[in-house]
């Protein structure tokens, strides 16, 4: 288990060099002088020549990268102060602190991430075993074509129109906002449910469906057969056996959506107004933010590495044949 | 069935003479395994095949008989080179074919044909068996004298199935008329040998007769030379004149049929044969002699040192486990019949005066009940 | 769980009639295509401690007639009817918690194929105790100490080690083994063995085969061995039942099968099967055609398309009217007795060798 742990660790981290160093050289490759843009209207040369100095833009682009790179494990510093290490840069647009801003808006697409996920697991899990337990009847069918409707409404389309309907036009609930945690985890939970319910309704719907034909596809395996032909109560049997065969390709499934959820945190963040992660890449986008944009890939791209390797922990947990060979 | 098939009467003895059509020496495949940390290497090799030899004479039908793991699938795949072998030569009609790229087996791949065991899976769904058929003619440039669709017909006739299924997909077809598909595909180059792995085990018993009887057929009228793999002793006796016998990748007993049916030597065809269950025999029962070995077959990843066969065997010593007992003709042993093992059993499958039973939980339930 | 095996297993002693009788047994399945009838007016005994043989090919009804003695169809998509009796009590009309009590208990089942008959996400120790804790009310260090025993029993090397192994780290020889010691673990009055050896090499299923007949006499079950092999069957049945189309069409003792077989269909069984002995410049006699729809079974006798005999029958009877297998000794064929003697002896016992 170590030492599979410190392989993909390893591999992990040569991984994140990669993408770092893919997304450096793409922004320079890019339109777009980020010196021009803090220069404003009346720039004069010298000015700007100047501001290339004051953001590090006068070496060259792989200089750049390596203290880039040397400041995430040592620490840099600016004009502004000392950046402790991780340090992850100086903004060029606003002047603060990356790793700062980045710890800033965090928690509010975590909150999101684990709300929402929380929220899809237990509906769309439970769902999906009712209906594969109900096989034929009218829960099935119920749950089933809820389920297909559900999973073929977009964020965007339908956040807008909850959005309407239970906050503008109605007023039965507040706006989206984000409040921390530990002020109060009602309000916290109060802010975020709207999002929450939204963003996992396409989710619940998949895994329903996805939980239903495994459970259904796992109840007609053989060794299930076996159980029940050892007098094993069909309880026991849709439980520790058929249960524990389908969680295997679910969690490969899940694995994937947790990056796909940290994707569409832009989405999410947009419609309904939230500054998190999301919304912070695109920002810094725009704005030609090269440390900015490094910062927030390289939290997002860990992320999802992360979840990879919990994945293939969880695998090798509920699957003997993938922990011991 | 049999009133649509013209057999012609069956010659045994087809003698193994003349120039082989296809000869193994030290065939070897080992696939590697990788794996190790923190990069993949190879860490070993799973010896699939190891140093086989063997010839396969023009018309004759050849079997290859063992258990699973014996290496008989993989052998007959370097046959075909559908594999590449990783060492030893193959020669096809005295040229040297071991390492030949596509281009260099492309005339003869049309001589060489396989049919595979699972008819479901061998051929492609979304095809209509004339085009299943005519497709090697097309990409080996073959013009049949009438076309290839009439061709393709009268295949379908020849294999037993109706000439105006021309136009039909595979799954319109049961396991048996699939498996004909397979023949007539096999057919469509005229080659000159066929490899059948397995052709009849995932036929039902009523229909493997059919089956059977039709690759008989072909062998006997088209004097086709056939490599037949099987793990059912019975049918590879009826239908091979002469056969090998593999354990662990290693052919471990070949002859012609009498010699490896009625008078084996190696311990390991000796167990084989006495482990056939049989409906009806001789009634005379107890005459058989009976060999139950202990445990399943090795891993073919470390066999054993010496003879792979010596860790079940009743008859090993010290030698079996330091020496490789080579392939040679016994004496008293007919010409052809060659045998690896330092202690050969005698000649014969009759019952001696004990039986030999390896396994020590049937050994100790056995001696509960005597 | 209080009810423990010794309190149960009382019961069989007082039962003298009996111990299987499947009388008139129907399994049809609703599929989309229509009505499947699977089995089909199937009725046969089993005396305690002896082995029936059920031959037949794939669709011949023989796993869904065992599945229906352990009660295992999906009861939402199949209707079965008949009776079902062991030791006198209908299985077909016992409430769902009584069959989970005989199942594994009095009654077990043994697949063939062992990997995927066993969970792999269990160990093969755990996959062992499950029957048995929950029948006996064992404690868990005794079922253990049992489910090591039983693999001992069964040949397993270093049973205390490797009843903490997963399914995936034994051999096929031996999860089948494993399945066995699963089967036997409470000591069940019936075993259903559906083709328990198919999936495995000749010289294991030698070794298997004859440690179940064993073990058999050790444990005095009755057996129900399913398989499509003749050879098989002859080793180790006392009574064999011939299945074709979901019927049974010839039944009999082995010999009485096997030596003097009465239908045309076991006759083609027979003749088709290469023989270790045989005359091999004899061309294999093979059964013309397929086996028949189950949706759509043929009138008449189900094999009238496929046997050679049917016009020897006066009138258009086989094609016609369906026969019926008598009592005892019995096929279902209307030929008359002196025919299928005059053809037995004629075109099918030269073959046999």
């Amino acid at each position: 288990m170590l030492r599979f742990l410190v392989r993909r660790v390893l591999g992990a981290s040569v991984i994140l060099l990669l993408i770092s160093a893919v997304t450096f050289f793409l922004f320079f490759a890019a339109p777009g002088d980020p010196a021009l843009l803090a220069c404003g209207k009346n720039c004069t040369p010298d000015a700007l020549t100047i501001i290339r100095e004051n953001l590090g833009l006068d070496k060259s682009i792989p200089h750049q990268y390596w203290l880039f790179l040397s400041g995430i494990f040592t620490g840099r510093d600016f004009a502004i102060g000392h950046c402790d290490a991780p340090c992850l840069g100086v903004s060029f647009n606003d002047r603060t602190m990356v790793w700062d801003t980045i710890i800033d808006r965090l928690p509010v697409t975590v909150s999101l991430t684990v709300g929402g996920l929380i929220i899809f697991l237990t509906l769309g899990i439970g769902a999906g075993l009712l209906a594969a337990a109900k096989k034929g009847t009218m829960v099935d069918k119920a749950a089933s074509s809820t389920s297909l409707v559900l999973s073929s409404l977009q964020i965007y389309f339908i956040g807008p129109v909850v959005l309407g309907a239970v906050v503008y036009s109605t007023g039965w609930l507040d706006a989206p906002q984000y409040n921390e945690f530990f002020d109060g985890p009602m309000a916290w939970a109060a802010g975020l449910l709207i999002p929450w319910v939204v963003m996992s309704l396409i989710f619940t719907a998949q895994y329903t469906r996805m939980t239903r034909a495994m459970m259904i596809e796992q109840l007609q395996e053989d060794h299930v057969r076996t159980a029940r032909a050892k007098g094993m109560g069909s309880k026991y049997v849709f439980f520790r056996y058929a249960w524990r065969g389908a969680m295997v390709p679910i969690v490969t499934i899940l694995g994937m959506d947790l990056g796909g959820m940290l994707g569409g945190a832009v989405v999410t963040e947009m419609t309904f107004g939230l500054a998190g992660i999301g919304r912070l890449a695109v920002d810094s986008v725009v704005n030609v933010d090269l440390p900015l944009t490094m910062g927030v890939m390289l939290v997002g791209a860990t992320f999802i590495l992360l979840f990879n390797i919990l994945v293939d922990a969880a695998y090798a947990f509920i699957d003997p044949r993938v922990r011991l060979s | 069935m049999s009133e649509e098939l013209t057999l012609t009467k069956p010659t045994d003895a087809v003698p193994a003479s003349g120039e082989p059509l296809l000869t193994a020496r030290d065939l070897t495949m080992h696939f590697p395994i990788h794996g190790g940390f923190p990069f993949k290497r190879k860490v070993g090799a799973v010896q699939a095949v190891d140093k086989v030899d063997l010839d396969v004479y023009p018309g004759e039908s050849f079997g290859l008989v063992g258990e699973s793991g014996c290496g008989k699938s993989t052998t007959g795949r370097l046959l075909t080179r559908l594999l590449e072998p990783s060492g030893g030569t193959l020669q096809y009609q005295g040229t040297d074919i071991t390492k030949a790229t596509r281009k260099q087996l492309a005339p003869i791949r049309s001589e060489i044909q396989m049919i595979f065991q699972d008819p479901y899976s061998a051929l492609n769904p979304r095809q209509t068996v004339g085009r299943i058929i005519t497709s090697p003619m097309e990409v080996n440039d073959i013009n049949p004298s009438g076309g290839r669709e009439a061709r393709a017909r009268e295949l379908l006739e020849i294999v037993g199935l109706n000439p105006e299924h021309y136009n039909r997909f595979p799954h319109e077809f049961s396991g048996g008329q699939r498996q004909r598909i397979g023949v007539a595909r096999a057919l469509a180059l005229e080659p000159k040998l066929i490899v059948a792995d397995e052709p009849v085990s995932a036929l039902d018993v009523s229909i493997q007769a059919q089956v059977i009887n039709l690759m008989q057929k072909v062998q006997r009228e088209l004097g086709i030379a056939f490599v037949f793999i099987a793990h059912d002793l019975a049918i590879v006796r009826h239908f091979s004149q002469r056969l090998a016998v593999m354990y662990l990748g290693k052919i471990v007993e070949v002859g012609d049929r009498d010699s490896i049916y009625l008078r084996p030597r190696h311990p390991y065809t000796h167990a084989l044969l006495s482990a056939v269950p049989e409906a009806t025999g001789p009634r005379e029962d107890g005459k058989k002699e009976r060999i139950r070995l202990a445990g399943d077959v090795p891993s073919p990843i470390s066999p054993p040192s010496g003879c792979r066969f010596r860790t079940r065997c009743w008859k090993a010593q010290d030698i079996c486990a330091s020496e490789e007992p080579p392939l040679v003709q016994i004496s008293g042993n007919a010409a052809g019949h060659l045998t690896a093992c330092h202690f050969p059993e005698e000649g014969t499958t009759e019952a001696t005066s004990q039986d030999v039973v390896m396994d020590p939980a049937l050994q100790s339930l056995e001696s509960q009940h005597d | 769980m209080t009810m423990t095996k010794t309190a149960d297993s009382s019961a069989p002693a007082e039962y003298d009639g009996k111990f299987l009788s499947v009388n008139d047994l129907r399994v049809q399945f609703s599929t989309e295509d229509g009505i499947v009838k699977a089995v089909d007016g199937l009725s046969f005994d089993l005396e305690r401690g002896k082995t029936l043989g059920i031959v037949g090919e794939s669709g011949s009804g023989k796993s869904v007639t065992n599945l229906s003695i352990l009660g295992l169809h999906n009861s939402k998509t199949t209707e079965v009817t008949g009776e079902i009796l062991m030791e006198g009590e209908d299985l077909l009309t016992v409430k769902e918690k009584r069959l989970e009590h005989l199942r594994g208990n009095k009654m077990a089942m043994i697949f063939q194929d062992p990997l995927t008959a066993l969970s792999p996400f269990y160990t093969i120790g755990r996959q062992i105790m499950e029957p048995y804790r929950k029948h006996t009310g064992a404690s868990k260090k005794d079922a253990r100490a049992r489910a090591i025993e039983m693999l001992e029993k069964v040949g397993i090397p270093q049973p205390n080690r490797r009843v903490d192994d997963y399914p995936h780290q034994f051999s096929g020889g031996m999860r089948q083994r494993a399945m066995i010691a699963m089967a036997l673990v409470c000591d069940p009055d019936l075993i259903i063995a559906d083709e328990p050896t198919t999936a495995l090499d000749v010289t294991v299923q030698a070794q298997i085969l004859d440690l179940l007949k064993e073990l058999q006499q050790e444990f005095g079950s009755a057996i129900i061995f399913i398989t499509h092999d003749l050879g098989v069957i002859a080793n180790m049945a006392d009574d064999i039942m011939v299945m074709y189309g979901g019927r049974a069409v010839e039944r009999g003792s082995v010999s009485q099968v096997l030596y003097e077989p009465d239908h045309p269909y076991t006759w083609g069984l027979l003749s088709s099967m290469p023989r270790l002995s045989g005359d091999v410049n004899e061309e294999l006699r093979a059964i013309r055609g397929t086996p028949p729809s189950l949706l759509n079974p043929p009138p008449g006798c189900a094999f009238n398309p496929r046997c050679d005999f049917a016009d020897q029958v006066a009138g258009n009877k086989c094609r016609e009217v369906r026969p019926d297998l008598g009592e005892g000794r019995a096929a279902a064929c209307h030929l008359s007795a002196d025919q299928k003697q005059t053809f037995f002896v004629e075109h099918i016992k030269p073959r046999l060798g």
